[in-house]
């Protein structure tokens, strides 16, 4: 084996300065060799929160920001009705597509997982092939199909089912609900995948032979020792989802629009920084809020599964 | 050994793709009793025991538990329960639920539940690690766990896959005895897969030896080691020195043999039908051999060289070369007289019990 690196004898190490010298540890070496994207990745993620957080304490007069503090924006943000009830809808629609998507995602993980052999690479291939096609594209697919002469109901009044078309499908909120949900999929299915992969499958074997059968095993086995992957996902789609504006103002309608529209409105054509910037700050922390007791919630539940 | 079978095994075979892991098995274990399946990995040991289990279905013939056919019958719907080679011990449940697991399906009530945890805990000697979770656990305590979990739920049939394994060697050879002693306290039926002759040889009332899918002998013990039917089981349940015959006969229950180097032999079949004369072979024990000391005498006297020393602490393995003999012989002898001292490449004189020779099918 060979050694990393020739160390320094001691004599001479002592003479060197005590950052030199730590840079030249283990320790300070795994440092130095990730401080380029640390410092990158450090600096693209605090700059622009600093930005927001300064912004949000602010207020503007037409073009000009005036620097002094003041909770006005907050005040506005938290009490003013509109953004209140974006804001809830917000909550609603992430929370509503985080569960869908995983719930949805999970038989498909699930299958891959226990079912699919040899061809797991392939079908997570598969999997991903949808997302090869542009975010823009995806969504706009789905206004083909839910739109009023789109496919859905075109097959429902050839099928019978229906004697009109049905104007409730496309925007409205569960329009938002259904493309969302299916633009973060394969994001849910991978996290649900690999934790599916890490679970002994003994331990199934191990149940089966104390009594239980398919439904029960799941609960009480697969369920609780997957459910690191279930939060995952549902964090994975849940928080980026609060801040989506694309899908809202394309399928949503007027009935589906979001604090993220608002924010993007504030900060583009309303040009009131301040106030998108607390908009964004709130949504930030309620939507943290809520991930954590979304979190508690679920690690509760597994403890209750036995 | 009572007279109905707990377990009857009929004509198994078991086919996967072109590979016959299971070839035409037939075996019946009784109640009460403690069996093993021994044989080197790949013999299909662990594919019979997940058969008796339900964790896979035989691809032709059948296997009755308690008189029923198990054809199509779930594990969890089995009178049997099964301590798993790697324990299966449920992480995110603690030492108590996971004995307690497969209780709470039977609804016993809260205090009928926690009475037979505490039983069970007690058994295996684990009564202070109640709380404990199960991903915190040292190899012998899962060990134990898993022995729990599955004698609370009071089968008919305990399965066992090489539960003492992953236990070194101190631990194995305390939980053996400790295993025999349950078993013998609670009386069910115990399987045993096991390629450690040792344990089995100690631990069970029967042995299935088993090679490539096929059963070689089912005996006691004893029998199977002082009495191997074929050359492989002889071979795989401790040391065994094949002997090179000139002539060979066998007649009604004995057998008489010439062997060169060594002399004129007798011994009995004991029981054994030698299908094929011509291809039986001699055999006998390395510590049925002993070495003739100086100023001793014996019988029957060997000579030959050592060739080489095996020091095994309490006692010595020689290797010694006889003229005549293709096959080098060893010869266990106890370190009390000097045996280890004996140096390599000395002249050496040994004898034999007379009624020590087995004859083997080859």
């Amino acid at each position: 084996m060979e050694t990393s690196a020739p160390t320094m004898p001691a004599e001479r190490a002592a003479g060197l300065a005590p950052v030199t010298r730590f840079l030249r540890t283990e320790t300070g070496k795994g440092w130095l060799t990730i401080s380029p994207p640390l410092i990158y990745a450090m600096l693209l993620l605090i700059g622009p929160i600093i930005v927001i957080v300064a912004n949000s304490f602010w207020s503007q007069d037409y073009l000009t920001i005036d620097r002094t503090f003041t909770l006005e924006n907050y005040r506005a943000a938290l009490t003013e009705p509109i953004y209140r009830d974006l804001l809830m809808r917000s909550l609603f629609v992430s929370v509503t597509v985080a569960f869908v998507t995983v719930i949805l995602a999970y038989p498909v993980a699930w299958f891959v997982s226990f079912h699919g052999g040899r061809y797991k690479g392939l079908w997570l291939f598969i999997i991903t092939v949808p997302f090869w096609s542009g975010y823009l594209l995806r969504i706009l697919s789905w206004k083909v199909i839910l739109g009023y002469k789109g496919v859905l109901n075109e097959t429902l009044l050839y099928l019978g089912v229906i004697a009109e078309p049905l104007s409730s499908l496309i925007y409205n909120v569960n329009a938002v609900v259904i493309t969302l949900a299916h633009s973060w999929a394969a994001f849910a299915i991978l996290p649900l995948f690999v934790s599916l992969e890490k679970l002994d499958r003994s331990l199934l074997e191990a149940a089966a032979d104390l009594g239980d059968g398919p439904v029960r095993r799941f609960l009480r086995i697969t369920l609780p020792l997957t459910m690191p992957g279930i939060i995952a996902a549902l964090m994975i789609v849940m928080i980026p989802t609060v801040g989506d504006y694309v899908t809202p103002k394309l399928v949503g309608g007027k009935d589906g629009v979001m604090i993220a529209n608002a924010i993007q409105v504030q900060f583009g054509k309303a040009s009131n920084w301040p106030l998108g910037a607390a908009l964004a700050v709130s949504t930030m922390v309620i939507v943290s809020m809520v991930a954590g007791a979304i979190v508690l919630l679920l690690a509760g539940l597994k403890r209750l599964l036995k | 050994m009572s007279a109905a079978p707990m377990i009857d095994i009929r004509n198994v075979d078991k086919v996967f793709g072109n590979f016959r892991a299971l070839d035409t098995l037939n075996a019946s274990i009784g109640e009460g009793e403690f069996f093993s399946l021994l044989g080197p990995s790949g013999c299909g040991k662990t594919t019979l025991l997940r058969m008796i289990g339900g964790f896979d279905e035989p691809t032709s013939g059948e296997i009755l538990i308690g008189g029923k056919s198990m054809a199509g019958i779930p594990p969890n719907l089995r009178p049997t329960n099964m301590v798993f080679q790697s324990y299966a011990i449920f992480p995110h449940l603690n030492v108590s639920e996971n004995i307690a697991y497969g209780l709470k399906r039977l609804r016993l009530g809260r205090e009928e539940e926690e009475k037979r945890v505490r039983e069970a805990l007690a058994q295996v000697e684990l009564s202070e690690l109640g709380p404990r979770m199960g991903n915190q656990l040292s190899g012998g305590q899962r060990q134990r766990v898993a022995l729990a979990r599955s004698l609370v739920m009071r089968p008919k049939v305990l399965l066992l896959d090489e539960p003492l394994s992953a236990l070194d060697k101190n631990l194995r050879e305390q939980m053996q005895v400790e295993l025999r002693h349950l078993q013998r306290q609670i009386g069910i039926t115990f399987v045993l897969v096991t390629h450690d002759q040792y344990e089995a040889l100690s631990m069970s009332d029967r042995i299935a030896v088993m090679f490539a899918g096929q059963i070689a002998q089912i005996d006691s013990p004893k029998e199977i080691y002082q009495n191997p039917a074929t050359r492989q089981v002889a071979d795989f349940l401790g040391g065994m020195n094949f002997l090179t015959a000139s002539e060979l006969a066998v007649d009604g229950k004995v057998f008489r043999a010439v062997l060169p180097g060594i002399g004129a032999i007798t011994g009995h079949l004991a029981g054994k039908a030698i299908s094929d004369p011509a291809s039986a072979i001699i055999g006998i024990r390395p510590e049925r051999l002993r070495i003739v000391w100086e100023g001793e005498t014996a019988d029957h006297i060997v000579t030959g060289k050592v060739v080489d020393r095996n020091y095994y602490g309490e006692m010595t393995s020689l290797v010694v070369g006889i003229e005549g003999q293709s096959e080098r012989v060893s010869v266990v002898e106890t370190n009390d007289f000097g045996a280890d001292d004996i140096p390599v490449g000395s002249d050496i004189a040994i004898t034999y019990d007379r009624d020590a020779f087995i004859i083997m099918q080859g």
